[in-house]
């Protein structure tokens, strides 16, 4: 049993070690683009913002498109409530995240690159600048054709959505656009794009170093390799950790709980929440609760109907407005919850907000709308006498 | 004839991001850096310069939070509101700052040189509470830590 606890809680450091990009820029740049993006399939790799679609997979639909101009995106727009990994890695390894972004641009046949940082990092932008201008003399020594530019969010959390970020950068309100046609084929001005999050981007980097098959030791089947976690709430260790996938609530708790953890919610205010009884069985991955990192611990002093509620409130201001089962459906979701508290609704009506939750899974537009019932479905079903009393 | 006062801070920025209508965000994020928030004249001079319409320029403004369209001062305090934060003291935090400022949150002192906002998580949750004073964090805040913070605000700048 310690054995088995040893294995699952395990600390990694790929993601901050200080790699030197120059070797690696030199390796790839005699590579074919299919060697490069085969390589990345090998590894299994799935995006690390939290959708998880395989990497290597979107890479190769860039590349397989005829167009001349195609896009490299680095998505720096963190701001799922709870993830704060991305500004650690841009502020640590940022010559890594530029890497990764070469790396992407060979592989596809891209020239041009954005970084879009969310305006709440603007402190970071003079020393990523300064980056940049190395980076680019060693594209330049490389003969490698590849220029990034950084591109700044004005606070708007749906901008982190790969649509609507498109809209942002063409210098429009951040609305998503419908799917398909997808980014690989139509992203950033109507041009093929590869869009990634920082720490995917990262993770290719150490997988061009170190190959594929070591990626895959870590990790389980459906989870390989390794996550930097953002990890608050009730904890004693709240910060950055780099973990291997696939471990269980329950083993996560162990390592990072004060002894009276409740429940775990697992994705942000998007993810889902995760009971103290469920904690043995849920994996930590995508094959149970997937996560863009954020973990939040809660004790049994915390009330889940405030959780709840600062999500819901979280979501009406945040909604887009677009489409209307979003817009309207958020409003009513926190409208009900306080109903029901207040007395003015009885607890059967939870039922109805339920069933409106799993209409805006379906109706919505875009992944905002279509994940608020994770959190809010998790929570009520599990902690519905504190949402009602 | 209507008479055309030229916007040379405007051309200025036009010149510097382009004139397309990409250049439209980092242009009114320049504008905001300047002045602190979007006048309705800036909008309209924007939109001139760029050739569209004064309601995109609008439009486009008001969906970003941080491209405000109403008076700010100086400094902008964005306090955290979201779970972690709320969950580690951010009301005492908010009742301190509009205490010393003597304004609530969304308003803006009569000298101009603070406003107090909340804001969605800002990403330093591990570190709870945190607030931006216009780009720079302020984490893990205590009582006297937020004070000191804005007696050094008030005093020096």
């Amino acid at each position: 049993m310690s054995n088995l606890k040893e294995k699952f809680v395990k600390r990694v450091d790929l993601i901050f070690e200080k790699t030197e990009c120059r070797d690696i820029l030199e390796k790839i740049i005699d590579m074919e683009p299919d060697a490069i993006c085969q390589k990345v399939l090998d590894s299994d790799l799935k995006g690390r913002g939290g959708a998880g679609f395989p990497t290597g997979m979107k890479w190769r639909f860039a590349s397989q498109e005829e167009d001349t101009v195609k896009y490299i995106i680095c998505n720096a727009d963190e701001g799922e409530p709870g993830t704060f990994k991305d500004r650690e890695i841009l502020d640590q390894v940022p010559g890594k995240v530029f890497c990764g972004m070469a790396i992407a641009a060979k592989a596809v046949g891209a020239k041009y690159g954005y970084v879009y940082l969310r305006g709440e990092y603007k402190f970071l932008i003079p020393m990523l600048n300064e980056e940049l201008v190395k980076f680019h003399r060693t594209m330049d020594e490389f003969n490698h054709n590849f220029r990034i530019q950084i591109r700044l969010g004005s606070g708007a959390y749906i901008c982190g959505e790969e649509s609507a970020l498109f809209e942002s950068i063409e210098g429009k309100r951040g609305e998503p656009r419908n799917k398909p046609p997808y980014p690989t084929t139509s992203g950033l001005f109507g041009k093929p794009t590869v869009i990634n999050n920082v720490e995917t981007l990262v993770h290719v980097v150490m997988i061009m170093k170190y190959g594929a098959a070591h990626f895959k030791e870590l990790g389980t089947k459906d989870s390989r390799g390794s996550k930097v976690f953002s990890i608050s709430g009730d904890t004693p260790k709240a910060g950055i950790f780099e973990l291997e996938l696939g471990m269980s609530v329950n083993e996560f708790v162990e390592e990072f709980g004060d002894g009276d953890t409740k429940a775990v919610q697992v994705g942000g205010a998007s993810g889902f929440c995760v009971p103290r009884k469920r904690f043995e069985e849920t994996i930590i991955g995508f094959e149970g609760v997937p996560t863009g990192g954020s973990m939040k611990l809660f004790n049994s002093t915390r009330s889940m109907y405030n959780v709840l509620h600062n999500y819901l409130d979280f979501f009406t201001e945040e909604s887009c407005g677009q489409c209307t089962p979003c817009r309207v459906g958020c409003q009513q979701l926190l409208k009900g919850v306080e109903a029901v508290k207040r007395g003015d609704k009885n607890s059967k009506y939870l039922d109805e907000l339920v069933k409106l939750a799993k209409t805006m899974k379906r109706a919505s537009k875009c992944g905002l709308g279509q994940s608020v019932g994770n959190a809010f479905g998790s929570i009520v079903e599990n902690f519905k006498e504190e949402i009602i009393y | 004839m209507e008479t055309i006062i030229e916007n040379e801070f405007v051309k200025e920025l036009g010149n510097k991001h382009g004139r397309s209508r990409e250049s439209l965000i980092p242009i009114l994020q320049d504008l905001v850096v300047q002045n602190r928030f979007l006048s309705k004249q800036d909008m309209v001079d924007v939109a001139r310069e760029l050739d569209i319409s004064a309601a995109d320029v609008y439009g486009t403004a008001t969906f970003y939070t941080f491209l405000d369209t109403e008076v700010r001062g100086k400094y902008i305090i964005r306090i955290c509101k979201t779970i972690s934060c709320a969950m580690k003291g951010k009301n005492d935090i908010l009742s301190i700052i509009e205490d010393i400022l003597k304004i609530k949150v969304g308003e803006t002192s009569s000298d101009r040189k603070f406003s107090l906002l909340e804001a969605n998580c800002i990403g330093w949750c591990h570190k709870a509470p945190a607030m931006l004073i216009n780009d720079t964090p302020y984490t893990e805040l205590t009582p006297e830590k937020v004070t000191e913070i804005l007696r050094d605000y008030i005093r020096t700048k």
